[in-house]
């Protein structure tokens, strides 16, 4: 064993962990879930749920796993008999007052009740004659709705606002069997990182309105991801359904974003579904585009860059794009005079205020710091006055890009306005979004991060870096194998 | 209730030797009668030497617990780094328990006094009292003897607040207590930390009883051997103690005896018994938290820590309820219950919910609805509240429960048969 661990054994394994470890921190070590529902590794210890009780040789009574430390040579039982019956006791008590709704609750199949339950609960109830207790649904703020009913009092929420986001909106309200989440009287709910108590509910007590009826557990597929609401790098989960997505959730991280992903990051993944999609390469054909496939889209981008008679070229390109698809957007104009740039859509730094360098970032996008890395400049106006007389423009994946150049314009992109400079373009590219591709992405701190695909990509649409690798290669196949 | 009896001929008077006396609550009335002269004594010793002459006297807590309280003036820090903080709880409110509102009504002084010596042995350099909401008139006279202290410069360096509390039973526990004086909600804090290492902001904290702060003057002026003499059981139980006898006997109140004193003595002799034509039935000797006890174990019981617990309950705070053959003890225990339902703080699953559930079940005992599986319901969720929780007022609401079936059975098995016109619950 390690020098300066402690040594205990759970359930008969042995483990061996750093002093002040919590003994339920220590049981996943040995495989072992403790069940529990206040606890939560992001949030300040309550111990109130008493869910996590375990047996531990030595002490007279038995303790929770949740503010216990480790000792040298302790002894943890989990499935010990008195253990057992006593959060057996606590669910038979959650349940008194638990509507049984999950049929009609967000959270059934991802509740920690339903699972407990399922794990080690009675299947019968002796509160059968009593009526349950009854409060109305509350409006808590912009995407949190509150049914009391399911509370189970774990007071996650209450410590998230009160430690985590350092603003105290929401309390334990009356006492004894009454108790509610009670909400300041003049507050809303609408701090930044407010989203974070849905995922912290162990149950459906706090929902998002935005997710509300929507999907059911069981049906969504999980991918792993990093959000493109800002430079922060949040690692998160996109959850969908039938190919859309309908939900974005944090996913633990702790050097980045511990378990929490700000409102705006939440909400960020509607313009992943959008149905107006560049489905099929576009060519100039006289005033028109021309739909075609990919051959002779790859074939007339490679035809423009071979046959241009300057050798100048600019790339304006999206702080959005993958590090992948930025790179071979540079490689591509090998032997070209080069200039890459890109712009930033800047907001309001909102830090989550008990979280060390946790904030959503002024800079609107995931991967600024990526193209700079590349080579990128930040210097944008110049770039764009460039375009105008460069022989070759490539547009990547802005559709906004008030681009007007001379030369030969490719766009590659997602969508098309009516009205989108990118219509002058001499060939168009469909390419897949964030959800559509994997790649990756460098946050401000200077850490690339991976994110993977959660949906096909619409039509012949392709990832960027597909795209780009396919001209790259047309244009000098030793250069792109390296 | 009101003004308190003259002291009966087999009481040990120490503690209550003032009470009725209003020129007791002046300072100069006080002062005149020996008071803070153990201060001034205390003042010129060493804190570990004040320290030591209460553990010599065996004084504990009379709060309910009975922890040495020498021993536990002793847990604060031997080197002071932080601020160290004394609390005096003054929440008296537990159901049957009124002998802190005496002390505070008429011997506010003797308080005061016993405060600044603690604060003086654990090296606080500041102290709250916190005294029950309701306890109106003890609030105004210790607010008028600790402006009439300040003014004269009895406490030195050391500073003494009062706290008023806002109505929670809970907030008597120390911690809730402690949360309460800091500005939270009065939830119970898990322990570890105690309060010796992490109290009252964080800082080493001592917690005591109103009585028994209100014991150490005596215990400096007369010495820890006079103390500790006064003891008529088992010497693990020293000095007097206020007992607050309330329900069916004929003379209620607060009466002080000598630790070890025998139950049916206080009742019989001192309270006069039950009314006339009634008998005795049973007995809460501790507070409402504790176990019953019946006609036969009240009679052999006595009074200190051990011989309340061989008996079968807890001498707990010294609030002793008393019920008469008229007595229903199936609603006098739904009563309890029903309190208890109502003061818990909400935190723990088992409390929150099973004092609400043993509430109900006892409700329906009583209104005639009650199932036949009621009582061994009612044993196995007390069962599940007791000792799984932070503090222990789930414990305290199973304890009667339990007790009760056990020992009034009959009575419960006559509502659950229809032998038993239901009450009016309301």
């Amino acid at each position: 064993m390690a020098d300066g661990l402690i040594n205990l054994t759970i359930d008969g394994a042995p483990v061996s962990v750093p002093p002040g470890t919590l003994v339920i921190e220590a049981a996943k070590q040995a495989g072992v879930l403790v069940p529990h529902y206040c606890y939560h590794p992001g949030l300040p210890v309550a111990g109130v749920c008493r869910m996590c009780l375990v047996e531990i040789e030595t002490a007279p009574k038995l303790q929770i796993a949740c503010a216990t430390t480790v000792t040298e040579g302790m002894v943890v039982k989990t499935q010990a008999p008195a253990a057992k019956d006593a959060r057996q006791g606590v669910l038979e008590f959650l349940l008194i007052n638990h509507p049984l709704d999950c049929p009609i609750c967000d959270q059934a199949g991802e509740c920690e009740l339903q699972d407990f339950v399922f794990q080690e609960g009675q299947a019968r109830t002796r509160y059968a004659e009593f009526a349950k207790r009854f409060n109305p649904v509350e409006d808590f703020g912009p995407d949190v709705l509150y049914v009391p009913n399911r509370c189970i009092l774990c007071t996650r929420c209450v410590r998230f606002m009160e430690d985590v986001a350092q603003e105290p909106v929401l309390n334990v309200s009356e006492r004894g069997d009454r108790a509610f989440i009670g909400i300041h009287p003049e507050a809303r709910l609408d701090h930044p990182w407010a989203g974070n108590v849905v995922d912290l509910c162990p149950v459906g007590s706090l929902l998002s309105k935005d997710f509300l009826h929507k999907a059911r557990a069981w049906e969504l597929d999980k991918t792993a991801s990093i959000c493109t609401g800002c430079s922060q790098g949040c690692n998160i989960t996109l959850d969908t359904r039938d190919e859309v997505v309908v939900r974005v959730r944090p996913r633990p991280n702790l050097e980045v974003n511990r378990y929490f992903i700000c409102d705006h990051g939440r909400m960020h993944y509607k313009w992943m579904n959008r149905g107006d999609r560049i489905e099929a390469p576009l060519v100039r054909a006289g005033a028109e585009l021309k739909a075609t496939d990919w051959d002779e889209a790859l074939d007339r981008v490679t035809a423009i860059l071979r046959g241009t008679e300057g050798r100048t070229a600019v790339a304006l390109v999206s702080p959005g794009a993958s590090s992948e698809a930025l790179a071979l957007a540079k490689r591509v104009f090998t032997g070209f005079t080069w200039t890459g740039a890109f712009q930033v859509v800047m907001g309001e730094d909102a830090p989550l205020a008990g979280v060390p360098d946790l904030a959503l970032r002024a800079e609107r996008a995931p991967n600024a710091k990526g193209a700079e890395n590349l080579g990128y400049t930040r210097d944008y106006a110049p770039a764009l006055a460039a375009a105008k007389t460069a022989a070759v423009v490539l547009v990547l994946d802005d559709p906004d890009c008030a681009v007007d150049t001379n030369g030969a314009l490719i766009y590659l992109g997602t969508v098309l306005g009516e009205n989108a400079a990118c219509r002058r373009a001499d060939v168009i590219l469909p390419i897949a979004n964030v959800a559509e591709e994997e790649g990756t992405f460098t946050n401000r701190d200077g850490r690339t991060q991976r994110y993977y695909q959660a949906k096909p990509a619409p039509g012949m649409a392709q990832p960027a870096a597909w795209v780009l690798g396919q001209l790259a290669a047309a244009m000098g196949p030793a250069e792109a194998q390296r | 209730m009101g003004f308190p009896h003259k002291s009966h001929p087999k009481e040990t008077v120490v503690l209550s030797q003032h009470f009725g006396d209003a020129d007791a609550r002046t300072l100069k009335g006080w002062t005149k009668r020996g008071g803070y002269e153990a201060l001034a004594q205390a003042l010129k010793m060493d804190p570990v030497a004040v320290t030591d002459v209460v553990k010599e006297s065996g004084l504990r807590g009379r709060g309910g617990a009975g922890f040495p309280t020498g021993l536990k003036w002793s847990f604060m820090p031997k080197e002071k780094k932080r601020p160290h903080y004394l609390c005096v709880n003054a929440d008296e409110s537990e159901p049957g328990t009124f002998k802190d509102r005496e002390i505070m009504r008429w011997t506010p002084h003797a308080l005061l006094e016993g405060t600044a010596i603690a604060a003086h042995a654990i090296r606080a350099e500041v102290a709250y009292i916190y005294i029950r909401g309701e306890f109106t008139e003890p609030w105004t006279i210790m607010e008028r003897a600790l402006a009439e202290a300040n003014a004269a410069g009895v406490f030195g360096t050391i500073k003494v607040y009062l706290h008023r509390g806002a109505g929670a039973y809970i907030c008597g526990e120390e911690t809730a207590l402690m949360n309460s004086i800091e500005g939270k909600r009065g939830n119970p804090r898990i322990k570890p930390p105690f309060p010796a290492a992490a109290g009252l902001f964080g800082m080493p904290t001592t917690i005591n009883n109103v009585e028994t702060l209100a014991a150490v003057p005596h215990i400096l002026t007369r010495g820890a051997a006079w103390y500790k003499g006064l003891c008529l059981s088992n010497p693990k139980s020293t000095g007097t103690k206020l007992f607050s006898v309330c329900g069916h006997v004929q003379r209620p109140g607060n009466y002080e005896v000598t630790l070890g004193f025998p139950l049916k003595d206080l009742l019989y002799d001192m309270c006069g018994g039950p009314p006339a034509g009634r008998t005795l039935k049973a007995c809460i000797p501790g507070g409402s938290s504790v176990p019953i006890l019946t006609r036969e174990e009240t009679e052999a019981c006595l009074l200190d820590y051990e011989g309340v617990v061989a008996s079968g309950s807890m001498l707990g705070s010294g609030g002793v309820i008393v019920f008469d053959d008229s007595a229903d003890m199936v609603y006098q225990i739904m009563r309890l219950a029903r309190f208890y339902a109502h003061e818990s703080c909400a935190q723990c699953t088992q409390c929150r919910e099973g004092t609400a559930w043993t509430t109900k079940i006892m409700e329906r005992i009583l209104a005639g609805q009650g199932k036949t599986k009621d009582l061994d319901l009612l044993l196995d969720l007390s069962e599940n509240m007791t000792g799984k929780t932070i503090c222990v007022l789930s414990d305290s609401c199973a304890a009667p429960i339990v007790s009760g079936i056990k020992k009034f059975r009959g009575e419960f098995e006559a509502y659950l048969a229809g032998k038993r016109q239901p009450v009016m619950v309301s």
